[in-house]
């Protein structure tokens, strides 16, 4: 049986994502068109009636909120993501912790504090005890990691997986102290047309092998 | 001669196109929350982002303003290909997506990009991301209607007053600022107005080439987009609707000039 769902998923899940959703076609039959925005706007969609068969947040707030409003079945987190410094290849302005972001003259890009990804950062920088002056807030933690691909900004905070499968950018670690792991939960919408092929994605996702490409990805697993 | 009745079809699908244009404005009139609306008018997100607006495209308009009626100069003394290449040139804004133009003017003016890479090796400046970035966006995309408005007035121009002022002895700049500019004048105004207009409502370029950050890039259309992104429709909504008022006291305040000048 030949099924065809529709997944709405955080930005930062798209390589993961991609290749599972290959491997799914490959494996199962099951023809997986993805949605990948900022979670705050997936869950604005979703509430406004986006029609989709699952949903995969960056964080837990956007889940509950859906939850709360009744749109989707028991949810599972199924990975975690670390936070980290994107810089340009080779590290040419030299930076190397989260205080070298709030030097002066350098141009420094975050998500929105709505994005997960921009809450996250937010966090991180109050451990370090950090003020940073942001030259943009991007709408989705892939638009931090391509201003800085593109050479406009000199740094972002982004996850360990979106440096693991740019290419285009060299990550800065930053310390567990500092850091904050983002957790990730996937559910069912109530409204979605395949529960079953639904069932199957998000059953794959916490498969063995799921794990395998999400960890390949640069994610942690559940 | 009697005109023909129009038929009920016409009339019809005449209704549903008008209704399609009614109807979202109502949604956003019945949505709209009354209530809170004074409270979202003095809320900082919006006051900053409404003073930013203001400041950008009137900034835009008077760019638009010095560079545009030269550039309409030549267009109108123009004929030919020469005329057809600079009016695509020129026009082209107006029909590209203007997150097109936004990507365009970041690989143009962005610090690796053909231009921008000169300011900010030689004095570490950055366009992107800054102010000026927005208000180049917004020039970008808004220009083309004043030139296109002057243009049209150049061309009606009775061209006869200038060479009688010519005649008793006026020189070329005493003709074009006591002749030529105070005759322009209507198609001028129209011009800036809808430049103006559409400079306000500058979202595609604008993120694409400024990004977005409150009282620096934030305009209105861009708080809009964000406030309904992030949970914050109510915000949304009353942005909209200071928006929609002026669209409409535009279209009012000039609705003689309008397609006089186009």
């Amino acid at each position: 049986m030949n099924s065809v769902i529709t997944v709405f998923a955080a930005a930062s899940l798209q390589p993961a994502f991609d290749k599972i959703g290959q491997r799914l076609r490959s494996n199962q039959n099951i023809v997986t068109t993805f949605s990948y925005a900022g979670t705050q706007t997936l869950t604005t969609q979703l509430t406004q009636g986006a029609p989709a068969d699952v949903f995969a947040s960056a964080d837990v707030a956007h889940m509950t909120t859906l939850n709360t409003a009744g749109l989707v079945q028991e949810s599972h987190v199924f990975a975690h993501n670390r936070l980290e410094i994107a810089v340009a290849k080779g590290n040419p302005k030299g930076i190397h912790t989260l205080a070298d972001l709030a030097r002066s003259g350098l141009v420094v890009v975050l998500a929105d504090p709505s994005v997960p990804a921009g809450k996250y950062a937010q966090q991180a920088l109050a451990k370090a005890k950090v003020t940073v002056h942001p030259a943009s807030l991007e709408q989705q933690v892939t638009g931090v990691l391509s201003k800085v691909a593109l050479g406009e900004a000199d740094a972002g905070i982004v996850y360990h997986s979106d440096i693991v499968t740019s290419g285009k950018v060299d990550g800065v670690a930053i310390p567990d102290a500092q850091n904050v792991i983002a957790d990730y939960p996937i559910a069912v919408l109530k409204a979605a047309k395949s529960q079953t092929g639904a069932t199957q994605f998000v059953s794959f996702v916490l498969s063995p092998d799921g794990q395998t490409l999400l960890k390949a990805a640069g994610f942690q697993g559940a | 001669m009697k005109r023909a009745r129009i038929p009920p079809a016409i009339a019809v699908l005449a209704g549903l196109g008008l209704l399609l244009f009614l109807l979202p404005l109502a949604g956003l009139i019945v949505r709209a929350p009354w209530g809170q609306a004074l409270g979202q008018l003095t809320d900082p997100t919006t006051t900053t982002a409404l003073g930013l607006s203001i400041f950008c495209s009137v900034t835009a308009t008077a760019i638009a303003l010095v560079l545009g009626i030269p550039l309409a100069m030549i267009l109108a003394r123009t004929r030919g290909t020469t005329r057809n290449v600079l009016r695509a040139l020129t026009t082209l804004p107006m029909v590209l997506p203007p997150v097109v133009g936004g990507v365009a003017l970041l690989l143009a003016f962005g610090r690796h990009g053909l231009v921008g890479s000169l300011p900010y090796r030689w004095f570490g400046l950055q366009i992107p991301f800054t102010t000026a970035a927005a208000v180049m966006a917004e020039t970008f995309v808004a220009m083309p209607f004043l030139v296109i408005a002057v243009e049209a007035g150049l061309r009606s121009l009775d061209h006869r007053y200038e060479e009688a002022a010519r005649s008793l002895g006026a020189g070329y700049w005493r003709v074009f600022t006591r002749v030529t500019l105070p005759l322009l004048r209507p198609a001028i105004f129209s011009g800036a107005v809808l430049c103006w207009a559409r400079a306000l409502g500058e979202f595609g370029a604008t993120i694409t080439f400024a990004g977005n950050f409150p009282g620096r890039t934030q305009t209105v259309p861009i708080a809009v987009y964000i406030g309904l992104e992030s949970n914050n429709p109510d915000a949304a909504i009353t942005l909209s609707l200071i928006l929609l008022v002026v669209s409409v006291a535009i279209l009012v305040g000039m609705r003689d000039r309008w397609l006089g000048a186009l």
